[in-house]
């Protein structure tokens, strides 16, 4: 690169303020940071820029910001955190398109474990409560599973697209970090399996799951999860149809209860 | 050995996971390390499918065609029993992810859709959108959560496998771990341990792959003895799109579905793609290569588009770029096929692919090479002897290695959407063989005296304590960021031995100045620089292996090309009816078809090689015009 170039580039710079915080139980603060700006930058590209150089404005020198990343193609879900006070993706977060100072801040509904990195054990704990796999009989070979219309295909494709991030956790009022409310992701992942052919024989279970205290019944209907979905999936769709699916169980229940009195009761 | 035995496997990815399932469902314990949560494991950036010739597509398709293009594919080095146990077994690989609720897309008809793929002619490629690793690992993540909720796994995500833990007799009895958060460092008593970590995608800086594929757990691997296989052997990928901080993939789905690899005819172009008329565009590969067309296989690709672009002068605005045009398919068939790269395209480019072509170079994606496993063969199949314990077993008795970070199932050169299927079969044959090779221990390892697992830990404890002193000029990220610079200028898509000598000679310079890093952080919690800085000393061994390996290896083959090595062009389109060029070929053959050693040593890698057996298909010309 020669001379002038690289004047060019030094010269001007993207301002980013980032969440400090040392330890989950240490208060936290704002370091500002100056950035030589790239075409094409997004915000993990410049978090990897500060690590090169961890110098705040004030020409400090501090410990590299903690964040999660890995794929940085929008596809592991790691890296989901609060740009400009909204919840995104930092790897698509385009700098071009973000205002100045560019302010990152970790999700608020999960533990801080350092800086921008957070706990979200709790999404994996639900899929586990809401039983989201399909129970295989073993790994040897039983030839194909049943057959499928691609009009369920599409459907089932785009709710399996979920990755994790925690963004429709961030955006919901009903989730704090003191309750347990599942959430759409795990609400979504639910109607996935009990959509498949084997999935279905055990959809009560997973319906069930979602009945009784921080279940389906906490959702408040905001409606903002499907609004931060970073993959678009119907997630207010995805809770109407289980809410649907917990409703008729709730009414099987009770005339099931009725009938077992009545036979139970003797005769009359 | 009691009958449920304790294992380590390390990674979480699709091989992982599946070495894991298979010690689950067989009643042993599994503690499984990732350095995320195993759900945002490498695996889920795959995109376009796996293979297994299924043949539902009334077109003769069979495993043994499969095996052919896949050893074809990889210029004979691959490993051959392995590759054919692979491919047979493929169809119920395929039918077990369906049974397990993998979405794949599918015929009218209801039955699992195929397209096509590099370096074949068959539609063998099972897919679920474009994002078929993602689909792939969620459902092997689910049966292993499954396993987790019935108490015979234990995941211990955001942990970093730090080596391995020995006895007296050097058979590995555990492992020696660090907790990414608590930065707390302890041992894993195992039985044997798996190795499912991954290629080294990071030591070329910006690649295709997840920034936690540093190759340290191989390179630590190596460091402590194992060997290291082919390491030259690494794929650069024909279409990505170059980003300040990654190279992002364009799926090989893409040219699998119709789309077309094109410059303009004239230098230096400047209207716009779509106002360029056809009898103006150069579809390079398509007139070179007419009956594979675009989807010649990953090294021809990459070399052409390179070529093009560096030798020719005909990238697109005469920079690095050509165009990967899929405008021609309606807009409803891509997004039903290949919508997760379309959007990709779209979200980082900013320009809608379904309306403009395409901007695409080639990127770092891939490592054939890795360490070295061995395998027992069925004489009667000459596929892997089930249930044998050296199956995807490396030198070091107890260390197994499965998935990228093994050697052996793609030779010099990998075909598309065989990858998700080498994961995975690794895994089904890895798993059996470490519970067999426990089952022929006279003593667990859980009953090993304390002293090797405290000597282990204390060695790890000081070595994260004296690198937490570091404080010189040096910035870790920064020295990666210069391995990675000339790895990727010298040791991609052509070599030239000068340029490789440098290479090897700023490697150990990098070396050096890694004494005088500065770790830049002392904190206690969550310190990613400190083990990052760990990390960077194997990246650079990694590194040191592959460049010094290619230096040797005087020849092209597959990814590995030297232009001063190469053969001539045979005279007539049939290499095998030009006696003369069939001649070289030959001696080629003889001297170079081997598997590169490389061992470590205090002065660098020691570099060897072994001849490899052909029972199951001879060579020849591999020949794609």
């Amino acid at each position: 690169m020669d001379t002038a170039q690289a004047t060019a580039v030094t010269t001007r710079t993207i301002t980013f303020r980032i969440w400090r915080q040392d330890d989950p139980n240490k208060p936290g603060h704002f370091d500002e940071f100056k950035v030589p700006y790239t075409k094409g930058a997004n915000v993990i590209s410049c978090l990897m820029e500060i690590q090169r150089n961890p110098v705040t404005v004030e020409g400090k020198k501090v410990a590299p910001v903690i964040w999660d990343a890995a794929c940085l193609e929008e596809v592991c879900g790691s890296c989901a955190m609060n740009i400009n006070g909204r919840v995104r993706m930092a790897c698509s977060a385009l700098v071009d398109k973000l205002e100045q100072p560019i302010t990152l801040e970790p999700m608020s509904k999960f533990p801080v474990v350092r800086d921008l990195s957070v706990d979200r054990e709790r999404m994996f704990d639900a899929l586990k409560r809401v039983k989201g796999w399909i129970p295989v009989d073993g790994t040897h070979n039983l030839g194909p599973g049943p057959r499928q219309s691609p009009k369920d295909q599409s459907v089932m494709y785009v709710l399996s697209t979920c990755i994790t991030c925690g963004s429709c956790l961030e955006a919901c009022p009903q989730v704090s970090q003191d309750n347990n409310f599942i959430g759409a992701a795990a609400i979504s992942q639910a109607r996935l399996f009990n959509m498949n052919p084997t999935g279905k024989l055990q959809s009560e279970e997973r319906v069930r799951a979602l009945m009784g205290p921080g279940g389906i019944q906490d959702c408040g209907k905001a409606q903002n999860c499907v609004k931060v979905c970073p993959k678009e999936i119907p997630l207010t769709t995805s809770i109407a149809v289980m809410n649907r699916e917990v409703t008729k169980l709730l009414i099987k229940d009770i005339f099931f209860q009725e009938e077992e009195q009545k036979s139970h009761g003797g005769p009359g | 050995m009691a009958a449920a035995a304790r294992f380590t496997v390390v990674g979480g990815g699709l091989a992982g996971l599946m070495t894991t399932i298979k010690l689950a469902e067989a009643g042993h314990q599994v503690d499984v390390l990732s350095l995320v949560p195993v759900k945002r494991s490498h695996s889920v950036c795959a995109q376009g499918g796996i293979n297994g010739a299924v043949n539902t597509k009334g077109e003769g398709d069979h495993p043994d065609i499969h095996v052919k293009d896949t050893l074809r594919g990889g210029d004979f080095l691959a490993e051959q029993t392995s590759v054919k146990g692979m491919c047979h077994a493929a169809p119920g690989i395929i039918y077990l992810l369906d049974r397990m609720g993998v979405t794949f897309n599918r015929t009218p008809e209801g039955l699992l859709d195929f397209r096509r793929f590099g370096g074949t002619l068959h539609h063998r490629t099972a897919f679920a959108g474009a994002t078929t690793g993602q689909q792939l690992l969620y459902a092997l993540d689910e049966q292993v959560r499954r396993y987790e909720a019935e108490g015979k796994v234990t995941k211990y995500e955001y942990w970093e496998w730090l080596g391995t833990v020995k006895d007296e007799g050097g058979r590995v009895i555990g492992s020696v771990a660090v907790d990414l958060r608590t930065m707390e460092i302890r041992t894993f008593p195992a039985e044997a341990v798996c190795l499912a970590t991954g290629g080294p995608g990071i030591v070329f800086g910006r690649s295709t792959n997840s920034i936690i594929n540093t190759g340290t757990a191989a390179g630590r691997a190596f460091m402590e003895g194992a060997i290291y296989a082919n390491g030259e052997f690494i794929q650069v990928h024909p279409t990505s799109i170059p980003g300040e901080d990654k190279l992002r993939l364009m799926s090989e789905s893409v040219r699998g579905e119709g789309g077309r690899v094109w410059v303009p005819k004239k230098k230096g172009d400047t209207r716009n793609p779509r106002d360029i008329p056809e009898s103006e565009r150069f579809y390079f590969l398509e007139e070179k290569y007419p009956k594979y067309k675009n989807l010649v296989p990953r090294d021809v690709a990459t070399r052409e588009i390179f070529m093009v672009c560096r030798d020719m002068g005909m990238g697109i605005g005469g920079k690095d770029g050509v165009y990967l045009d899929v405008t021609h398919i309606p807009a409803k068939t891509l997004d039903a096929k290949i919508k997760g790269v379309m959007e990709i395209y779209e979200k980082f480019v900013g320009d809608d692919p379904r309306v403009t072509p395409m901007v695409i170079f080639p990127g770092m994606h891939y490592s054939m090479g890795g360490l070295y496993v061995r395998f027992e063969a069925d004489s009667r199949t000459q596929t892997p002897a089930e249930g044998s314990p050296v199956n995807q077993s490396t030198n070091i008795p107890g260390l197994y290695a499965t998935g990228e970070a093994d050697y052996a199932f793609h030779g010099a050169n990998r075909l598309g959407a065989n990858s998700l299927l080498s994961c995975i079969y690794s895994g089904m044959i890895g798993g059996p063989a470490m519970a067999a090779f426990a089952k022929s221990n006279a003593t667990s390892a859980a009953a090993m005296p304390e002293k090797y697992f405290q000597s282990a830990k204390s060695y790890w404890e000081d070595r994260f304590a004296t690198i937490k002193k570091m404080n010189g000029p040096e910035n870790p990220y920064g020295l990666a960021r210069e391995l990675g610079d000339i790895m990727t200028e010298n040791c991609t898509v052509v070599r030239y031995n000068d340029r490789l000598k440098k290479t090897v000679e700023k490697i150990r310079e990098l070396k050096s100045r890694w004494n005088n890093v500065n770790v830049l952080d002392t904190g206690n919690v969550a310190n990613r620089s400190l083990s990052y800085t760990n990390q960077l000393w194997n990246m650079l061994e990694l590194g040191e292996v592959i460049a010094t390996s290619a230096l040797l290896r005087d020849e092209s083959r597959g990814a590995h090309y030297k232009p001063e090595f190469s053969l001539p062009e045979p005279k007539v389109k049939d290499p095998t009816k030009d006696p003369e060029w069939m001649a070289l070929w030959k001696k080629r053959h003889e001297k170079w078809a081997k598997t590169t050693i490389a061992k470590h040593s205090e002065q660098g890698p020691q570099i060897s090689y072994e001849e490899i057996p052909t029972p199951v298909l001879d060579p020849e010309p591999r020949w794609y015009a």
